[in-house]
């Protein structure tokens, strides 16, 4: 415990030198706060050249994100990329982003509907928070030859499967199983009575099923080992790593389940004390263009909301996105709708309950 | 006058990377950390003072389950790591001399040269369904499926013990070589058998050196977060994890603070327990 409140004091401490050490006026840097794969060398290296503004990436996720700007009260980072059901509950309760200005913004670069429905969903006080980047899917990774019987989240608990599951004790978990088990959770986003009374069903499905867990994977990489070593056939996770692991192991692949996809879309948010905005709707505007996007797309393995970039998009990555997603499950896919301030605190009680529960 | 003066200013001016040290990374992360644990969320953005996140450990079955696990399993982790450190030490101090000596501390040292995680990653290669043990195990024959030793108890166990072997033999083999050899030799002479010379004259003498050695070893366990983590996976249940967990995936610092201030209060009773029972007292055994 001294370890860990050492660490934590420090690595505190040591982010508040950086902030303002990077403050100092040499040559422009945008600190990006992102996910893997989202800003490539070679765009960064494109960008570089256009603007002479250097990108420093740190990768994260959303949780870690929003951890990581609260800690600093919004500082630290120029951009960030938290996904856009996320802004809009952590911005009101920790106040950690700086609204929006989209006249900044090169609007006519952007798929319309996806931007709009993103600006609708990061709205706080009639402030706008974020506009889209990248979108995709959480679904199931199948070993086809091992596991076809697995269709849906629930499947997951079947015997063919016991010991070779594997997925994240996070709330995407909690939200899947619900919708797998005939619930509405976004329905019920708005009372907490009713939410609860959701969470509570998972909650026992999911301790009932703990035995069939191989073990809760964290990491992407963690997962694809895994995958990879034959240990875990049916795993709940991203489309990107189906389609990933796809390229080697023609038996696994992404399955849009059939209660539904659970669909996301990450965004481009301004942490409240950003040093560089200048910077950084430079950077958006920069990798909103179709050609760079496909760049993008191509390294994270997840299409953009940049007009026209499916045009430059490869081949083999669009064939496996329509393999996984036939017309149908596209429209099947379940949109996060912005979560409440105050559910995530229900839904962590939960997860610590399945978690300390025995499997057996 | 000036010269008191003088003698206070570089007191104080000595004192100062120490003072400046333990009051802006210790004693002020801490007090930040107190109010922090006594603040409850009510509702978004709204908090009050109060102890609900301390009673919340005692309401809550689950964690205060998880921080009993932690507890018996560092206390049992402790005492493997005595059981096994203190002949290793022993052969270490007393039985050999010279470059051996050199040689078998050094290969103590050694796997504490990489990093913690790299050693538990190391663990997790052979023991997993398709690793190294597993793969020998069929190949021999002596087992007909892979099987998977990671992810239990034992696991964590074993990862314990190795992790923290070696702050258990440093001060024994402090403590041990300062042991006159012709103690033990009067021992014999006087008519005791081997079990006699070690409970009377070897144990009596290494006690202060047994008790920091169980100190930290069970600090070192009860704080650990990766070995359990990585290698209980499913079942793991760490009390640091959950602290971890409340910090970084559920944004409850509050309650995270909280969990952190009961295991610092509680892992102190559990020590100064442990020096009672031995009637040892921590001077002595820093001394």
């Amino acid at each position: 415990m001294l370890k860990f409140k050492s660490t934590l004091s420090s690595v505190l401490v040591a982010g508040a030198f950086l902030a303002t050490s990077v403050s100092g006026a040499q040559a422009e840097t945008l600190r990006l706060l992102t996910w893997g794969g989202y800003a490539p060398d070679n765009v960064i290296e494109l960008f570089k050249k256009e603007t002479g503004i250097d990108v420093e990436v740190t990768k994260s996720n959303n949780e870690d994100m929003i951890s990581k700007l609260r800690a600093t009260g919004g500082a630290g980072f120029d951009l960030a990329q938290p996904s856009q059901d996320r802004i809009a509950g952590a911005q009101f309760e920790y106040d950690i982003y700086k609204p929006l200005d989209l006249s900044k913004i090169e609007a006519g670069q952007f798929i319309s509907s996806m931007l709009e429905g993103t600006k609708s969903n990061t709205t706080v006080d009639g402030k706008i928070y974020g506009v889209p980047h990248i979108w995709g899917t959480s679904g199931l990774i199948v070993d086809k030859s091992k596991a076809g019987s697995v269709k849906d989240y629930t499947d997951l608990c079947s015997d063919a499967v016991a010991g070779k599951v594997s997925y994240r004790l996070k709330r995407p978990t909690l939200i899947g199983f619900a919708f797998s088990m005939g619930m509405d959770p976004f329905a019920a986003y708005g009372d907490t009575a009713a939410y609860q009374k959701i969470l509570d069903a998972v909650e026992a499905k999911l301790i009932s099923c703990k035995s069939n867990v191989k073990a809760y994977w964290s990491g992407g990489d963690a997962l694809m080992n895994l995958i990879r070593s034959g240990e875990v056939t049916a795993a709940m996770a991203w489309d990107t790593g189906g389609w990933k692991l796809n390229q080697d192991m023609a038996d696994v692949t992404f399955v849009a389940p059939k209660s539904g996809a659970l669909g996301w879309i990450d965004t481009f948010a301004l942490p409240r004390k950003t040093k560089a905005e200048d910077a950084a709707y430079k950077w958006i505007n920069f990798v909103m263009q179709p050609k760079i996007a496909a760049m993008i797309t191509a390294s994270a393995g997840n299409f953009t909301a940049s007009k026209g970039a499916d045009e430059y998009a490869e081949d083999a990555l669009k064939a496996r996105f329509q393999d996984s997603f036939p017309p149908e499950a596209i429209d099947n896919i379940k949109w996060y709708p912005p979560v409440p301030a105050g559910i995530e605190d229900l839904e962590g009680k939960v997860l610590d309950r399945v978690k300390a529960a025995s499997s057996n | 006058m000036t010269g008191h003066n003088h003698f206070r200013l570089g007191l104080v001016l000595l004192m100062a990377p120490l003072l400046i040290w333990l009051l802006s990374l210790i004693f002020i992360p801490h007090i930040d950390m107190l109010f922090l644990s006594l603040s409850e969320k009510v509702a978004p953005r709204v908090y009050e003072t109060g102890l609900s996140n301390y009673a919340a450990f005692f309401n809550e079955p689950l964690y205060w389950n998880t921080f009993a696990r932690t507890a018996v399993m560092s206390i049992l982790a402790t005492f493997l790591t005595l059981l096994i450190g203190f002949p290793v030490s022993y052969y270490i101090a007393k039985m050999v001399r010279g470059r051996v000596r050199a040689f078998l501390f050094i290969m103590c040292m050694i796997p504490f040269w990489v990093s913690e995680l790299v050693r538990t990653f190391g663990w997790m290669i052979l023991l997993r369904e398709t690793g190294v043990i597993s793969s020998f195990l069929v190949f021999t024959g002596l087992s007909e499926g892979p099987v998977e030793l990671l992810y239990n108890d034992v696991t964590i166990m074993v990862g314990l013990v190795y992790t923290s072997m070696l702050f258990m033999v440093v001060p024994l083999v402090t403590t041990l070589d300062s042991l006159d050899d012709s103690l033990v030799e009067a021992g014999y002479d006087l008519g005791g058998n081997g079990l006699r010379v070690l409970r009377k004259v070897i144990i009596p003498h290494a006690m202060p050196g047994i008790v920091s050695g169980c100190i930290v070893v069970f600090m070192l366990s009860l704080g650990n977060y990766l070995t359990p983590v990585l290698l209980g996976g499913k079942d793991s249940m760490w009390f640091t994890e959950q602290i971890y967990t409340q910090f970084i995936t559920r944004f409850n610092w509050e309650q995270g603070a909280a969990f952190g201030f009961l295991l610092l209060i509680l892992s102190s009773l559990i020590v100064w327990g442990g020096l009672k029972i031995t009637r040892q007292t921590l001077s002595n055994t820093m001394g």
